[in-house]
């Protein structure tokens, strides 16, 4: 359709339009020109110094997080996917379709429960005299430290992702041509070689773009690093959050913010460069 | 497949139950805590008590975050659901240069890190004056909710016949009327599991309310203050009870997503 836009198409496409660009697209845009200002008396002023950027990028306080915040992400997604392709697997091959529908409903409802009250549930949970090391102790083990370490902050962030990559991971799985195993099947093809010659790759996209979204997730969450990994020593995020609520340095918050956007790009660029390339070889 | 094996089916569902377990024992927890006499709740658990309930029902600052929260999330609700249903059919209807890049703004702000899009809106809203208010957290959760809204229109549209929208107009309805009378209908459950879905996001949203909201805290932004300070199961009490009414907004979404025909009237 290539007529000239008439007055019902832009009452109905522009509003969109207008509130992305106004209260998404710019407010984003803003944080890369503030990382270039000042703050003199604890005012924020229009400048065009890279006096922030050479003092974050200089540090070494910032690479500490930086590669803190990318090990734990890694981790988190690499994990989540683990554990997440058996339960997809079994989802998508062997279950009914009524079966199928149920367990996709009960795992959206994560997404609507407030991740902090999980968050603060799993507090009790893996605390030292809590629930986990309780259990254990009847079984004469631990008590083992879970909280204010990386795996208290892994666990969260699990919790979040979890959902999220069954899910993905059991929809590219729905895809998988059905003839093709069974043809492996034929072929004589073991069942652990089916999933790993021939499901793996058939669902390739749908699974690194799962274990993408555990690293986004993961990535940017402020949450599990503060109230299960103690907050100190910090993430990307939590330097984030620091920053701007202890003051006026909004500007070398916005360098962390633009560095971190950086990075998920890049990452996202790769992953599916990776995803994508060899498909049908 | 005739060669089933067992042993491997189960233990996948095992793996299955564990997954869930897992998934759901924070949520379960929250509400065994919730109702439990311990401040600091562990094994063996101790006794039944309504305390927590008591604490927030007796509590005006909880009530004055609850009161903003049903604005904000109204609010909320009711833009995302109109600029996402503008978004759907303008997705559906028309092909025009540079639509990539429309659906790309409309649709990306949810893989934008929580932290990132706070301090973005928190610098942005304050320099035009606006931040520190409810209205700010109106327009942040507005840009974060219209991409749920606008998917779950969406795909009830591509259930749509297209002849439906050539069969009005070949009858004389215009664009307006057939807006009104094909495709609105034909729309409708999504548009109220749109209103309940993103309802229900913005009234779970924590942090980006956190940077922007000031002194006009929502419910969510109060627990994430109650984490900070003293350790307190009202945390557990306020969220089994904001569980519950966004699982309530949830359910009604699905009735009305999954029998349309029921509800089409």
């Amino acid at each position: 359709m290539t007529k000239r836009p008439t007055l019902f198409s832009l009452i109905l496409s522009m509003p969109l339009l207008v509130w992305q660009l106004m209260f998404f697209l710019s407010p984003l845009l803003f944080l890369v020109t503030i990382s270039f200002w000042t703050v003199r008396n604890f005012q924020m002023q229009p400048d065009l110094s890279f006096a922030n950027w050479g003092r974050i990028l200089t540090r070494g306080v910032f690479w500490d997080a930086y590669l803190r915040t990318m090990v734990l992400a890694t981790a988190a997604a690499a994990i989540t996917s683990m554990i997440a392709f058996p339960a997809s697997y079994a989802i998508s091959f062997k279950m009914s379709e009524k079966a199928k529908r149920w367990i996709i409903f009960v795992l959206i409802i994560p997404f609507f429960t407030s991740y902090l009250v999980r968050v603060y549930s799993l507090q009790v949970f893996l605390s030292d005299a809590g629930v986990v090391n309780a259990a254990l102790g009847y079984l004469g083990l631990g008590p083992f430290s879970m909280l204010n370490n990386a795996f208290g902050i892994i666990v969260g962030m699990i919790t979040l992702t979890l959902p999220l990559v069954i899910l993905l991971q059991t929809f590219s799985l729905n895809f998988v041509n059905r003839d093709l195993i069974e043809a492996a099947q034929n072929l004589r093809c073991g069942r652990l070689r089916t999933v790993f010659a021939v499901i793996v790759p058939s669902a390739k996209v749908g699974l690194v773009i799962a274990a993408l979204f555990a690293f986004i997730l993961s990535f940017g969450d402020f949450v599990s690093p503060l109230y299960l990994g103690g907050g100190n020593p910090p993430t990307l995020s939590i330097m984030i959050t620091d920053i701007t609520k202890s003051g006026q340095q909004w500007p070398r918050a916005a360098v962390v913010a633009i560095m971190m956007i950086i990075t998920l790009l890049t990452v996202a660029f790769a992953a599916i460069t990776y995803a994508y390339r060899e498909r049908g070889k | 497949m005739g060669n089933e094996n067992r042993i491997i089916n189960g233990l996948l569902k095992l793996h299955i139950a564990f997954c869930l377990l897992f998934i759901f024992a924070p949520i379960a927890g929250s509400f065994v805590f919730s109702l439990n006499s311990d401040r600091f709740p562990s094994l063996p658990l101790g006794e039944f008590s309504t305390e927590w309930y008591r604490l927030i029902w007796e509590d005006s600052l909880v009530w004055q975050g609850f009161a903003n929260t049903l604005v904000v999330g109204v609010t909320v609700a009711i833009i995302a659901t109109l600029l996402g249903f503008g978004g759907a059919y303008t997705d559906f209807r028309y092909n025009f240069i540079g639509k990539s890049f429309y659906l790309a703004l409309a649709l990306l702000p949810p893989t934008i890190p929580v932290v990132i899009l706070g301090l973005a809106m928190l610098a942005f809203l304050s320099r035009v004056n606006l931040s520190g208010s409810t209205i700010s957290v109106i327009i942040a959760h507005g840009v974060m909710c219209s991409p749920f809204a606008m998917a779950i229109i969406r795909l009830r549209l591509s259930q749509m016949d297209p002849d439906l929208e050539a069969a009005s107009w070949n009858m004389g309805g215009n664009q307006w009327q057939t807006l009104c009378f094909v495709i609105i209908p034909f729309a409708k459950p999504a548009i109220f599991a749109a209103l309940f879905i993103t309802m229900a996001v913005s009234f779970d949203e924590f942090a980006v309310a956190w940077f922007v909201s000031g002194l006009n805290e929502t419910l969510p932004v109060k627990i994430l203050g109650f984490l900070q300070g003293q350790v307190s199961p009202r945390i557990n009490a306020i969220g089994s009870l904001a569980f519950l009414s966004s699982m309530t907004l949830i359910i009604l979404a699905q009735l009305l997503l999954r029998s349309p025909e029921e509800t089409k009237s």
